[in-house]
C-alpha cells in the first residue's frame, strides 16, 4: 500500500506541474494549444489519482462518482462542441459559474456533516461565500452577454452604495458564523446572502467591462477551489486553485490596462453613470450611403481596412466579410483588418472569429499597427463596431470612455460605418464619428450589407 | 500571538507552497499578447475545475447510506466535470483556429 500511496502522490505532483507548464505554454500563440492539452492531461492525472488514492477510506461509492462524471463530461463536451464561436464568452462564463457552484455545494456538505474546528469552519464558509458569488455573478454575466438581460433591468438607483452595504453585511455575517457557530437555518441564510451578493456585485458592471468581470470571477472560482483544497488537505487542488486565482487576477488587471481603466473604476460601474457628453446629435445629420456607391469606392481603392466589432459577431458575418475580402484582393485591393483589444466581447474574441472564417493571420493588425496604417488607408469599413472608434475617447474629457485607446479611423480618406441604426454602442454614448465629414453610414444588418456589397462589387 | 506563531511553524511548508504558487501564477501570465487573453482565461477556467477532486474525495469517504452527501456530491461532480471537460474542449476549439491560420 505504501507504494500505491507514493505513486498517487507522484501522479498529483506531475499533474500540478502540468498545470503550471500548460499555463505557461498557453501564453504564446505557437504553443498555446499544446499548453491546453498539458493542463487537461494534468487534470486527468489528478482525477485518476484521487480515484485510486488508497488513503481515502469510506464507502467508495464508485457508482455515484461514475454517474456524475459521465453526465458532466457529456454535457460539457456537447456544449463545448455545439456552441457558436460568437457565443463563446457566454459559455466560458457558464462553465466558470458551475465550478463556483461545485465549490459552494462541497462547502455546504462539509459544514453540515462534519465536525469542524474554527479554522476548518472559516475556510469552508469562505469557499461557500466565494463559490456562491462566482456562481450567481457568472450566471448574470452570461445573461447580460447573451442579451437576455439589459444593464438597466438589473441596476438599481445608488447601486454601488447598495453593494458596499451588502458587502459589509456579508462580511459581518461571515464573522458572526465563525465566532458564534452555525445552525442549518443560518447557513441557508448565509448561502442566500452570498448568492444575492454575487448577482448584485455584477449587476452595475456594464457592457465592455464584462470580460474583466468574467476574468475576475474566474479567479474567484480558483480561490474557492484552493480553499476547498485546504479543507480536503489536497495540495493538488491548492496549487491548481491558487494558480487560477493569481493568473486570473493578473489577467483582469491586464484587461483593465487594455482599456486604460482601473479595476476599481470597472467595479463601481463607471460606464453606467455618464450622461453622455454634449452630443448635440439632434442638429447633426449623418450622411448615408448605399451598396452601389460603397462597392465602387471599395473596388477602386488601393487599400481597405475592416474594423470588425460585436455587430459582426452577432450577424455571423465573418464568412461573408472574408468573401468580400477575397473578391477585393482578387481585384488588386490591399485588405487588412484592425483588431481593437476589446473588439467583440473579450480580448482576442475577434481574432478567433476571423480565424474561423480563414482570414490569414498577417492580415490582422493590432491597435498600434492599425493606427500607424490608417492615415495611408483609402477606406476604413467599420462593421458593427462603435465605442472602439469613438473620437470622444481622445478629445472629450467629459466622456465616460475618455482615455481608452481607440482606432483613429477618422484619419483615413473615407470611412464607411455599417450599422443597424444610429443607436449608441455598448457603452451607451453617442459617437461623433458618425457625423464626421469623411464618414458615410451604411444602414442595415452587417451580414446583409456585406453580401449586398459583395454582389455589387461582382457586378462592376 | 503564540497561537499565530504556532500556526506558522506548523504550516510552514504550506505557506511556502502558497506564496510560491501565487508568484508563479503572476509570472506565468504577465507577458501574454492580447490575442491570447480569451483562450488563456478559458484555459485557466478549466483548471479551476480542479474543485472536482474535492467532490470525488467527498463521495469516496461518505457512507453508502449517506444519501444527502452522495446526492449533493454527485451533483457537484457533474457540475465540476462540465467545467473541466467543457472548459478544456472549448479552449482547444479556440486554439485550433490559431493553429490553422498560422500554417496558411
Amino acid at each position: 500500500m505504501i507504494i500505491q500511496n507514493t505513486l498517487v502522490d507522484i501522479a498529483y505532483l506531475i499533474g500540478a506541474v502540468s498545470f503550471v507548464w500548460g499555463l505557461r505554454l498557453l501564453g504564446s500563440p505557437d504553443t498555446a494549444r499544446k499548453g491546453n492539452t498539458y493542463a487537461a492531461f494534468g487534470m486527468g492525472l489528478g482525477i485518476l489519482a484521487v480515484l485510486l488514492d488508497p488513503r481515502i477510506d469510506g464507502g467508495g461509492n464508485y457508482a455515484w462518482i461514475g454517474g456524475g462524471m459521465v453526465v458532466g463530461s457529456l454535457i460539457g463536451w456537447l456544449s463545448a462542441k455545439k456552441i457558436q464561436m460568437t457565443a463563446m464568452p457566454q459559455m466560458v462564463s457558464i462553465f466558470n459559474g458551475l465550478g463556483g457552484a461545485c465549490a459552494a455545494i462541497l462547502s455546504i456538505v462539509e459544514l453540515t456533516t462534519q465536525d469542524l474546528d474554527t479554522g476548518g469552519m472559516a475556510i469552508s464558509l469562505f469557499a461557500l461565500l466565494i463559490g456562491a458569488i462566482a456562481f450567481t455573478g457568472s450566471m448574470l454575466a452570461y445573461l447580460k452577454l447573451d442579451g437576455k438581460l439589459k444593464d438597466s433591468q438589473v441596476t438599481w438607483p445608488k447601486h454601488s452604495i447598495i453593494n458596499q452595504v451588502l458587502l459589509l453585511i456579508t462580511i459581518g455575517f461571515f464573522i458572526y458564523l465563525i465566532v458564534v457557530g452555525h445552525t442549518t437555518g443560518l447557513l441557508i441564510g448565509f448561502l442566500v446572502l452570498s448568492l444575492f451578493y454575487g448577482w448584485s456585485f455584477v449587476a452595475p458592471i456594464g457592457g465592455a467591462d464584462m470580460p474583466v468581470v468574467i476574468s475576475l470571477l474566474n479567479s474567484f472560482t480558483g480561490i474557492s477551489a484552493a480553499a476547498a483544497g485546504l479543507i480536503y488537505g489536497s495540495n493538488f487542488m491548492l496549487v491548481g486553485g491558487i494558480l487560477v486565482g493569481a493568473s486570473g487576477t493578473i489577467l483582469t488587471v491586464l484587461m483593465c490596462q487594455a482599456m486604460n481603466r482601473s479595476l476599481f473604476n470597472v467595479l463601481i460601474g463607471g460606464f453606467a453613470a455618464s450622461g453622455g457628453a454634449a452630443g448635440a446629435d439632434g442638429d447633426q445629420v449623418a450622411k448615408s450611403t448605399n451598396a452601389i456607391d460603397s462597392a465602387i469606392l471599395l473596388n477602386y481603392s488601393s487599400s481597405v481596412m475592416f474594423v470588425p466589432g460585436y455587430g459582426l459577431a452577432v450577424a455571423q458575418a465573418q464568412k461573408a466579410l472574408k468573401e468580400l475580402d477575397d473578391l477585393l484582393e482578387s481585384n488588386g485591393v490591399d485588405v487588412k483588418y484592425a483588431i481593437h483589444p476589446v473588439a467583440g466581447r473579450m480580448p482576442g474574441h475577434m481574432n478567433v472569429l476571423l480565424a474561423e472564417a480563414d482570414v490569414p493571420y498577417p492580415k490582422l493588425l493590432d491597435l498600434d499597427e492599425a493606427n500607424a496604417a490608417i492615415p495611408s488607408t483609402d477606406v476604413v469599413v467599420i462593421v458593427g463596431a462603435n465605442d472602439v472608434v469613438n473620437p470622444a475617447a481622445i478629445d472629450d474629457p467629459s466622456s465616460s470612455i475618455y482615455g481608452m485607446p481607440v482606432l483613429n479611423v477618422w484619419e483615413a480618406k473615407h470611412v464607411i460605418v455599417m450599422k443597424r441604426s444610429m443607436s449608441t454602442g455598448y457603452a451607451g454614448i453617442q459617437n461623433q464619428l458618425f457625423f464626421h465629414e469623411r464618414t458615410k453610414m451604411f444602414f442595415g444588418d452587417a451580414k446583409d450589407s456585406i453580401q449586398k456589397l459583395t454582389a455589387e462589387v461582382k457586378n462592376l | 500571538m503564540t497561537q499565530i506563531m504556532q500556526f506558522i511553524s506548523d504550516n510552514l511548508l504550506l505557506i511556502y507552497l502558497l506564496i510560491f504558487t501565487v508568484i508563479l501564477g503572476f509570472e506565468v501570465i504577465s507577458k501574454v499578447p492580447t490575442v491570447l487573453h480569451t483562450p488563456l482565461m478559458s484555459g485557466a477556467n478549466a483548471i479551476s475545475g480542479v474543485i472536482i477532486i474535492g467532490a470525488i474525495i467527498l463521495i469516496r469517504r461518505s457512507a453508502p447510506d449517506d444519501i444527502f452527501s452522495l446526492a449533493l456530491g454527485t451533483v457537484a461532480i457533474a457540475l465540476g466535470m462540465i467545467n473541466v471537460v467543457g472548459g478544456f474542449a472549448v479552449t482547444d476549439r479556440m486554439l485550433e483556429m490559431f493553429k490553422k491560420k498560422k500554417k496558411s
